[in-house]
């Protein structure tokens, strides 16, 4: 038994860490630290500065242009960016599609869009979610039924994460209505320039415009769009689930914001003393970093099992719910660690460069829309409620 | 033992919700938050037609001399609303303050509007550096000439920019020892006024309040009584109780939501509300909600107790309740209605906004835990 990174391991982590220090834009880092919005071109900038040192895809494999890293190497990759401020990559090209592409893709797919998802330069969303489509995503109706070289689609997408920023949008769309659900979805790259695709904003209780409806109406898309076989679109999906799940907990994210709540709490007075000093708020932040704790070990034991080779399946669920759990319970306690002044939402506060007046002490300008926003993360990526369905099914065979 | 209400109590809820219901749906509420004042001037009308800003008014200034029981219920059913209007700020704590504290000309000359709704008080007690304790106030009075000039900073001051009048608590300063607390009614155009608006979490506009020496006529300070300590407790403590309610009347009306949602949204070929791992946490938001019920009844009950042990142990007790009933409550209806429980269009998340904000407002779960506990033994 040993739960020790080995010497290469650490000092790859070293060389993680320069790499950050040197290259992350201190303005974005600020951002990042301090709960407060990211910009578009804040994502540009550190794909782009990934993308220079060559690890702009740091799961993929080498023929790729990836780095070619172990398990245990892409856990660290992520942690260390986390901790140091470093945006959260949007994983939507590099994460999800393009995996889906390597797998499964046509060369020709391969050499159209690996290169720009590396880059930054393309942008793509997930077309997944439908209204009558959450949890059952089987059951997506969105249609695209197939005209000489073209498929012909027609359908509505919701949920659709920064759409409004992106170029292309994969899809799962229905190319079969008489077989059971599952075995009639194709997974379709469509160009979000088309005509008859538009875009509506989703306004999300913090305010923020993260989400869309994606409206697609008689979009025409190039038959040599389908990635692999029709009707295959299940299976590569599910590929998706499987891959690229270990570092679903965000334990780096979460350290770094246990960090800002244990430097907030030591900024806020009770009674004359840091509240960080208070039993009762002490013992809180403690269960969380408690809580923490176990879950990075969990984390490394489950790497440890993907890196012998021993596939990685529904352990995948116990990270997404500690993970979420834990990151929510960090926003909360936040709210509470500086009492009423939670309460003012006001977002023209939390963009960068403003200059005005704050209303209680400026690190508490975010924490309410934080803790609002953060209500997603036991909702979306599976809800909670499924990967503990999962967990029954699939770990305790009931 | 008795929990029913009578006739007269009943009609009031009746008459209060049905006018909730005609002129407050959440689609008119999203226009009344769109107003210069950000809640509806006709509706602040409505309630004083009603005569619900009269309640915590006494008769001989134009008031119906109610009580605790009829503010529990006309805020129970503001909260099912998710009301803008400043009820709990002026009607409630603003008027109970005035009528405990003035002297019988200060009470005839403000209590009249403040139940025509002609005018709007707010209590400003809260500051930066209190933590919910009240009485820890920064904010001093000195004499001057005729009068007194105060400085200081309250905070997170709901409706603080509409109101007409400022009820600012404060310490008498004295030859450098904070002495008695006391209460200002402060006129909103007074010299040395400074004011921060935004809007509250929960959608409801508010400020920071400083005071730069800004000087008050003697009249201004309210003094019925030496130290103002006693009668804010139990002014602090009505609020507390009508704030109860409302949390109570919200708490409802999201279970109800939530139920309707999980009978009508159907993935994987059924309702979701068949799932008994949703049956379940709807089940546990029961007991929260009729908890939360129980110690709202009974912090209408002690929050008139003179014994201040007896009274501030229930209170605290209420608020715990009530504060853990919101935030899992709350956070379960949001997660029960899936994405679209986090839209700013579905009238979900105000309900959880407003829940929020009760719950962090009049202290936070862990400071009435900590109060409770230090009467234990």
């Amino acid at each position: 038994m040993n739960l020790n990174f080995t010497p290469e391991e650490n000092a790859f982590r070293q060389q993680v860490r320069e790499f950050v220090a040197s290259s992350l834009p201190a303005d974005i880092q600020y951002k990042v630290v301090n709960g407060l919005i990211l910009e578009r071109d804040d994502y540009v900038r550190w794909q782009a500065a990934l993308h220079a040192r060559g690890w702009g895809g740091s799961s993929w494999a080498a023929e790729f242009g990836g780095p070619g890293w172990s398990a245990v190497q892409k856990y660290i990759f992520e942690e260390e960016c986390a901790a140091a401020g470093a945006p959260r990559i949007i994983p939507f090209g590099v994460k999800m599609v393009a995996p889906v592409i390597m797998a499964f893709g046509s060369p020709a797919q391969q050499q159209r869009f690996l290169p720009h998802i590396l880059s930054g330069r393309e942008w793509w969303c997930q077309g997944y979610s439908e209204p009558g489509a959450g949890s059952d995503l089987a059951s997506v109706k969105t249609a695209a039924v197939r005209d000489g070289d073209s498929y012909i689609v027609n359908g509505q997408k919701t949920w659709t994460t920064q759409a409004q920023y992106a170029d292309w949008i994969f899809c799962l769309v229905r190319t079969d209505t008489e077989v059971k659900p599952q075995r009639g979805i194709s997974f379709l790259l469509i160009d979000m320039k088309s005509p008859g695709v538009t875009v509506r904003p989703i306004i999300t209780m913090d305010g923020a415009h993260e989400v869309n409806e994606v409206w697609l109406e008689n979009v025409r898309v190039p038959a040599e769009n389908l990635v692999g076989q029709e009707n295959q679109g299940w299976t590569y999906a599910k590929f998706l689930l499987g891959h690229e799940r270990t570092n679903i907990a965000g334990i780096g994210i979460a350290k770094r914001e246990l960090a800002r709540l244990k430097r907030i709490a030591a900024l806020e007075m009770k009674n004359g003393k840091p509240l960080i000093k208070d039993a009762v708020f002490s013992a809180r932040i403690a269960q969380i970093e408690i809580d923490l704790l176990a879950l990075e070990i969990t984390n490394l034991r489950v790497l440890s099992a993907e890196e012998q080779q021993r596939a990685p399946g529904p352990e995948a669920s116990i990270l997404k719910i500690k993970g979420t759990e834990i990151q929510q319970a960090i926003t909360e306690l936040l709210t509470q660690a500086v009492g009423i002044y939670a309460l003012p939402l006001r977002r023209e506060a939390m963009a960068a460069g403003y200059q005005g007046e704050a209303a209680g002490p400026f690190y508490a300008t975010p924490l309410a829309a934080n803790y609002l926003n953060m209500r997603k993360l036991s909702i979306y990526g599976g809800s909670n409620e499924i990967q503990k369905n999962i967990i029954a099914q699939m770990i305790l065979g009931l | 033992m008795d929990f029913s209400f009578s006739e007269e109590q009943q009609m009031l809820l009746d008459t209060t919700r049905r006018f909730i219901a005609k002129e407050y749906s959440f689609e008119a509420r999203r226009g009344f938050r769109r107003q210069a004042d950000g809640f509806s001037r006709d509706i602040w009308q409505g309630f004083a037609d009603l005569g619900l800003l009269a309640i915590n008014i006494p008769e001989q200034h134009g008031g119906l001399g109610g009580g605790a029981l009829e503010t529990m219920l006309v805020m129970s059913a503001l909260g099912e609303g998710l009301v803008l209007e400043p009820y709990l700020a002026s009607a409630v704590l603003a008027s109970k303050a005035v009528t405990a504290l003035g002297n019988p000309r200060q009470c005839a000359a403000l209590l009249p509007a403040l139940a025509s709704g002609e005018q709007i008080a707010v209590l400003a007690h809260d500051e930066p550096a209190t933590r919910y304790d009240w009485k820890a106030v920064a904010t001093r009075a000195w004499p001057l000439g005729d009068g007194y000039v105060l400085t200081g900073h309250k905070s997170v001051l709901p409706h603080g920019t509409s109101a007409d009048i400022l009820l600012v608590t404060a310490r008498l300063a004295a030859a450098g020892q904070p002495g008695a607390l006391a209460v200002f009614a402060v006129a909103r155009n007074t010299p040395g006024l400074r004011l921060l608006p935004y809007t509250t979490v929960d959608g409801i506009p508010a400020c920071e309040l400083w005071l730069d020496q800004a000087f008050v006529p003697a009249a201004a300070m309210l003094d019925a009584a030496d130290d103002a300590e006693p009668a804010l407790s139990l002014v602090l403590d009505a609020g507390l109780a009508a704030v109860c309610a409302e949390a109570v009347g919200a708490l409802d009306k999201l279970l109800a939501a939530t139920i309707q949602y999980a009978k009508d949204r159907k993935q994987f070929g059924t309702p979701i509300a068949k799932f008994q791992a949703l049956q379940h946490r709807m089940a546990d938001m029961v007991l929260h909600i009729e908890q939360a019920r129980s110690m709202s009844y009974l912090a209408v009950v002690r929050s008139e107790d003179k014994d201040a042990a007896t009274r501030s142990a229930a209170m605290s007790a209420a608020k715990v309740v009530i504060g853990q009933a919101c935030r899992f409550v709350g956070q379960q209806a949001v997660q029960l209605h899936g994405g679209m429980g986090v839209t700013d269009e579905l009238d979900v998340s105000h309900y959880f906004k407003r829940l929020m904000a009760i719950e962090l407002q009049f202290g936070s779960t862990d400071y009435h835990l900590e109060q409770f506990a230090g009467q234990l033994a």
